[in-house]
């Protein structure tokens, strides 16, 4: 846009208009950006888990689960709490690779169809999920309804003669670990990219 | 074409004279904030013939909104926004002990029902009268960012009480949410603020419930009004429309 006089390239209007629309902008800026930024913090922090005793070995066989209380969420007492069925690793059954980690199976409550607290019918050797059917067998594989993948598990391990119950992970099919995903989220095939791992948790059990 | 007006002839005024100023509280807020104009183009404006009983639950949703807004500014003097017990506890006192509390708590609740299904209506209507087309297709699309908006409060009100029922129903909502392919696990970090419904959770959705949806949705509510004022209401569609007999004499049919 041409000036008053020759040469000008910038009138005195339209600067004025840029600075107090760049002036204003920046201001507008420089409050959402940090809010925003505050607000959406809590995605991008890895949340600590510490390793919970939760008994001695022979608390746990293998034909049954027992149940444990653990406290995934420190601070908020029972709504940060959890249930995990847990039983020892039976090598007749439980195919998947063994390491440190799976001596003890330990699986996680939360139904992967939407996440209501499944519970495990000992008389059926199955889990029932009251919300919408979801049905697991006896190690937590999809045996009916809506679930999308097998329970979640925990990382366990002996430590000084106690079993220990860690981070919860999640599991495929062929009971791959993956990092914890949410309930719904399933980890076959495309699964895995459609629902990508998230910064504030991690697969690999710290400490 | 009204004629200019001559000089000693008295000044047509319409059906509102202005009083004389300076009387009384609203003459004198009137006279520095010329408010009155205003106030009468959106309230005494012209509606088309056989308007019916289904238009006003535009207004109804109105009014549920502003129950909903007076009931919960007074509920929130009492309720405790404390994931470790003290939110059921705060609700178990307005509900047993609290004077009156019971009955505004109801209030608030049947009222969220109310709200929900009256906007439904208000869409039917809109939907069926064919009210939506052209001008009206942004106070249409205003009036869908107002519906999830509502929805919004009704998902994010659920977990206050923070019984069994209100946990459970918000970890089946949020997981719903996480559904969505590649920003749904983000998403839901995000409502929950963490990997897990976590100490925050609780206070984040009462500061969207309280304080950021019912401002946008009073900021949206009243664009919505002022292109209603603005476009003027649609005739319902089973009314003719009845030219001017001049223009019928000058047409070709
Ligand atoms: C907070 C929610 C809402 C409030 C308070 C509200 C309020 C109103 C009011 C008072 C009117 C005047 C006419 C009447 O009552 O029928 C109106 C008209 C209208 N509303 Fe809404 N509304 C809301 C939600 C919606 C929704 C969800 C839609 C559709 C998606 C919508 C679309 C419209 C349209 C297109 C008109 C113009 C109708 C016409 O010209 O005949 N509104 N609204
Ligand atoms: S949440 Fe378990 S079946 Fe839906």
């Amino acid at each position: 846009m041409p000036g008053t006089f020759e040469g000008e390239t910038v009138n005195r209007r339209r600067f004025m208009n840029l600075v107090t629309n760049g002036a204003g902008g920046v201001a507008a800026v420089a409050i959402t950006l940090p809010v925003l930024g505050f607000a959406a913090g809590p995605i991008f922090s890895r949340v600590p888990f510490e390793w919970q005793t939760i008994g001695m070995p022979a608390d746990f066989p293998k034909s049954t689960y027992q149940t444990r209380v653990v406290e995934i969420v420190q601070g908020i007492g029972e709504a940060g709490k959890t249930t995990a069925y847990v039983r020892a690793r039976d090598p007749s059954i439980d195919t998947e690779p063994e390491d440190q980690y799976n001596q003890f199976v330990a699986l996680s409550s939360r139904c992967m169809h939407l996440g209501c607290p499944v519970r495990f019918v000992a008389a059926a050797e199955r889990f029932i999920c009251p919300c919408h059917g979801g049905v697991y067998d006896f190690r937590g594989m999809v045996a009916g309804g809506p679930p999308v993948r097998p329970l979640d598990r925990f990382y366990t391990r002996l430590k000084d003669g106690y079993v220990q119950i860690g981070p919860r992970y999640s599991v495929n099919s062929e009971l791959r670990r993956f990092s914890p995903r949410d309930p719904g989220e399933p980890l076959d095939g495309v699964g895995q990219y459609l629902y990508p791992a998230r910064f504030s948790t991690s697969q690999i059990p710290q400490s | 074409m009204p004629r200019p007006k001559r000089p000693g002839e008295a000044q047509d005024v319409g059906a509102f004279p202005p009083a004389e100023a300076g009387i009384t509280v609203v003459d004198w807020i009137d006279e520095r904030t010329s408010l009155s104009p205003g106030i009468r183009w959106m309230l005494f404006r012209k509606v088309p013939k056989g308007i019916n009983w289904a238009y006003t639950l535009g207004s109804a949703t109105l009014f549920a909104f502003l129950a909903q807004a007076v009931t919960g500014v007074f509920l929130a003097m009492y309720y405790r926004p404390d994931a470790a017990g003290g939110a059921y506890e705060s609700i178990r006192y307005i509900t047993d002990d609290a004077f009156l509390g019971q009955f505004v708590r109801g209030m608030h609740k049947w009222g969220a029902s109310v709200m929900i299904i009256l906007i439904f209506l208000h869409m039917a209507r809109v939907f069926f009268y064919g009210a939506y087309k052209y001008p009206r297709e942004l106070t249409w699309i205003i009036g869908v960012v107002l519906l999830i908006l509502t929805l919004v409060m009704g998902f994010t009100g659920y977990l206050l009480p923070f019984d069994q029922r209100a946990y459970w129903a918000t970890i089946v909502g949020v997981n719903i949410n996480g559904t969505g392919p590649f920003v749904g696990p983000f998403l839901s970090d995000f409502l929950r603020a963490g990997p897990e419904f976590g100490a925050t959770t609780l206070s984040r959705f009462y500061a969207i419930h309280m304080l950021l949806v019912p401002g946008a949705i009073g900021a949206l509510i009243g664009a919505h009004l002022y292109l209603v004022s603005k476009l003027g209401i649609t005739a319902p569609p089973w009314l003719k429309a009845e030219p001017e007999p001049e223009l019928l004499e000058h047409s070709e049919v």
